[in-house]
């Protein structure tokens, strides 16, 4: 989660706002919201994703599930699929997710009843950046009709992202070999503090004529962490096709959890559907980006200033809340447990733990690490 | 082409369906008796004021939004394990239990559904009571359970089939799992007597059947929490380690907060802490965790005492008017000249009542008197006011004298 620079969770302030209003609106109730969540928060959140000019928007041909977080609508595009993806109920069809990747994206797949799931080369260690060609091949190999889950920006836990032109790349293949793109998109606006610049991927698919799944998760844009609001964004070939698909979307939300909750989808929608309370949602959302990305930056012009070994420009290049540092199980040992510093053995830190404060004591740290423990 | 080509298209919500046409009709006397979801004597939803007092505490709070536990909020599972088992229970104060929040009713239903199927290998089978609540069956199936039934409704008399039930319930294959309506059965109306439970509860007993318990209406059934959580609590006494689902939806006008608990009884408190670590797999790939906003409003009225007495007030009068509706349908019927019997009306309890009404009855209260509900014949009471019984009343009779 998103922490300022006195290390603290934010409440963002449009957020506080819109709750007060909420708060103060007595005409409003705890009704149960439709199967499918709220309207106006369903088709904020797909514009929001998609883009305001958005063909797909402007053809009517897609939908979308309200759904809790990012991993409910994962899980209830992951149900679908499996009922109704490459045929009926073929629980065959191969998943494929990124090495590495959220650790949760396997147990919803697994929990979705799909038996084969692979990973995809993603990370390439040696080099500290992204291994195009593993996963290319992958994608080359991979059986017609897989699904692949992407990350739309920001990817979890690595930092790296394709550039525009890898994902042109990627886009090719997929598009060729008949290869289904599942987007999670946690971070929108987060990642770079631009709305437009962080759905790039997934707009540039839907360009390409795809047909797709986007889950995308208002936990760390509005810091709505706890009220649970995500959204299913659907994308098809016709309204009809995406029709059909959203009538058996509902029947799997009535056996999870029938409608969906209310009180943050009205704050987003309140947010999303008000120009002045949009602009002020911006601003938020570059406080939150500016800071992470302030903290790359100052960390790594420390790294070098200190000679620490190796290269630390894969600090600035990753994007989003973490990054893979690159230190190995042994120096994270050093970090935890000489230094009090806790990051994941992976040598995954998150950036949000990173204060004005403090940076100078973790540049130390990383540079004693490096250069005591090989 | 379109990868969804294939895709059928689902079949239409039936209770939605009767709300739609309820929408698009202008008879100025419409009456919608197909919602479930309490209305007061205006007909408009009721917020509770023990709900807005909580909300006014929580926004002047001023709380951070960080993640709850996978296991929701562990003020709320305490004060919905308290509330369900009663604060003198054995079970509870010793501990040897679970409650994980879950997305009301329904989502703690699943909850346990899909525990049953990853660690109850006794048995694929789940017995529900004739008829049940229509989502009962497809979250079960979708959990990968198979469904039987055992007779509970008798049309005849419009009440339990007592003798039936048991019948039937002494055949169910030993290790079965059974689920029963705690109270306020949904869509009937019909809840066993105490005596009744007591024989149901020695019957499961000797079948060593898995008893899941749904109580989506404690307090709100017969006004009285204590009476309603009767059943559960007797069953716990007599030794059987139930599994149930709870609901604040109803009992403290929260629908759409998706404000629930799913518990397990267990042997000792090392068990509980089992099953505590495997239900948290289950819930991490649906949603990670659940939504603190109905949560947190429950725990605040639960856990305050001043509030708690407000909340028990409301409850009861919620549940109140809906008897008082029913006795007035009943004495209007008589007005009216019915010579039928409608005492089933008001011996059922809770939000809804089975009235007798044939499918053909139903069609003509729709299409004459532009009065909605389910071709069952299912009314919700919730619907009716002082302002229209009357007119409720004298269509019912019209359709079958």
């Amino acid at each position: 989660a998103y922490r300022t620079d006195e290390g603290q969770p934010w409440v963002l302030p449009v957020v506080k706002k819109v709750e007060q209003m909420i708060a103060n609106d007595h005409s409003l109730n705890h009704e149960y919201l439709p199967i499918l969540g709220l309207p106006e928060f369903r088709a904020n959140a797909s514009r929001i994703a998609l883009g305001d000019d958005s063909p797909a928007i402007k053809e009517n041909r897609i939908g979308s599930v309200q759904s809790l977080g990012g991993t409910g609508a994962l899980r209830i595009g992951a149900e679908f699929l499996r009922r109704w993806y490459n045929g009926n109920n073929n629980t065959a069809t191969p998943v494929y997710i990124s090495a590495p990747s959220w650790e949760n994206h396997n147990s919803v797949f697994v929990d979705a009843g799909f038996k084969d799931i692979r990973t995809y080369h993603y990370w390439d260690a040696a080099k500290r950046g992204l291994d195009l060609q593993g996963l290319l091949d992958d994608m080359e190999k991979a059986p017609e009709f897989s699904i692949f889950i992407l990350h739309a920006c920001a990817h979890n836990p690595t930092g790296t992202d394709p550039t525009p032109d890898q994902w042109k790349q990627i886009a090719a293949v997929m598009k060729r070999r008949f290869l289904f793109p599942f987007f999670d998109s946690a971070y929108q606006g987060f990642a770079s503090g631009s709305l437009d610049k962080d759905a790039w991927a997934v707009r540039y698919f839907v360009s390409e004529g795809f047909e797709l799944f986007c889950a995308q998760s208002f936990s760390k844009n509005f810091g709505l962490y706890n009220e649970r609001v995500g959204n299913l964004t659907v994308v098809g070939k016709d309204t009809d096709n995406v029709q059909r698909v959203l009538s058996q979307m509902e029947k799997i939300v009535r056996t999870t959890w029938s409608n969906p909750p209310s009180q943050g989808a009205r704050i987003v929608a309140t947010t999303l559907s008000s120009p002045q309370l949009f602009a002020e949602w911006y601003d938020n959302v570059k406080t939150m980006a500016d800071r992470v990305l302030l903290m790359r930056s100052e960390l790594r012009s420390r790294l070098e200033s200190l000679g620490t070994p190796g290269t630390w420009n894969h600090i600035t290049e990753q994007i989003g809340m973490f990054s893979f540092t690159g230190l190995n199980p042994k120096q994270v040992e050093y970090m935890i447990k000489e230094k009090h510093i806790y990051l994941m053995a992976s040598g995954r830190i998150n950036m949000c733990g990173l204060t004005t404060k403090n940076l100078d004591y973790v540049a130390k740290s990383i540079h004693e690490a490096v250069t005591k423990i090989q | 082409s379109s990868w969804w080509s294939h895709v059928e298209m689902g079949p239409p919500d039936p209770i939605l369906g009767v709300t739609e046409a309820f929408k698009r009709d202008t008879n100025s006397k419409k009456m919608n008796l197909g919602v479930g979801a309490y209305r007061d004597d205006n007909g408009k939803p009721y917020v509770l004021n023990c709900v807005r007092k909580a909300e006014a505490m929580m926004a002047s709070k001023k709380m951070d939004k960080e993640y709850l536990p996978i296991g929701g909020l562990a003020d709320f599972t305490r004060a919905s394990a308290e509330l369900a088992l009663g604060e003198n229970s054995e079970a509870f104060k010793s501990g040897r239990y679970v409650t994980v929040q879950g997305i009301s009713g329904t989502g703690s239903l699943r909850i346990g559904a899909n525990f049953l199927q990853r660690f109850f290998k006794a048995s694929r089978d789940v017995y529900l009571p004739k008829p049940s609540w229509g989502n009962h069956t497809p979250i079960f199936r979708d959990a990968g359970l198979q469904l039987q039934a055992y007779r509970y409704y008798d049309p005849k008399t419009c009440s339990l089939d007592f003798s039936g039930a048991m019948d039937d319930i002494s055949k169910i294959p030993e290790k079965s799992i059974i689920l029963l309506h705690a109270c306020a059965h949904n869509p009937t109306g019909v809840d066993p007597r105490q005596e009744q439970w007591k024989e149901l509860a020695a019957v499961v007993k000797k079948r060593n059947l898995l008893v899941y318990f749904d109580m989506a209406y404690q307090g709100f059934a017969s006004g009285d929490i204590n009476r309603d959580a009767w059943a559960v609590r007797y069953f716990i006494e007599q030794g059987i380690n139930i599994i149930l689902a709870q609901s604040y939806a109803k009992n403290m006008g929260l629908y759409g907060e998706r404000a629930g608990a799913f518990t397990v009884i267990c042997s000792d408190a090392e068990e509980a802490k089992r099953v505590e670590s495997q239900l948290k797999i289950l819930i991490r790939p649906m949603y990670s965790n659940p939504p603190l906003n109905g949560a947190r409003i429950a725990s605040i009225i639960l856990n305050t005492p001043d509030l708690r007495k407000e909340w028990l007030v409301e409850v009861k009068g919620m549940a109140d008017r809906i008897i008082s509706m029913r006795t007035q349908l009943v004495s209007n019927l008589k007005k009216e000249g019915s010579s039928h019997n409608w005492q089933h009306i008001t011996d059922q309890i809770g939000m809804f009542c089975f009235t007798g009404l044939k499918p053909e009855q139903v069609e003509r209260l729709i299409k004459e008197f532009s009065i909605y509900m389910t071709k069952d014949g299912r009314i919700s009471v919730a619907g009716v006011t002082s302002g229209n019984v009357g007119y409720l009343a004298h269509a019912i009779h019209q359709v079958t004298k």
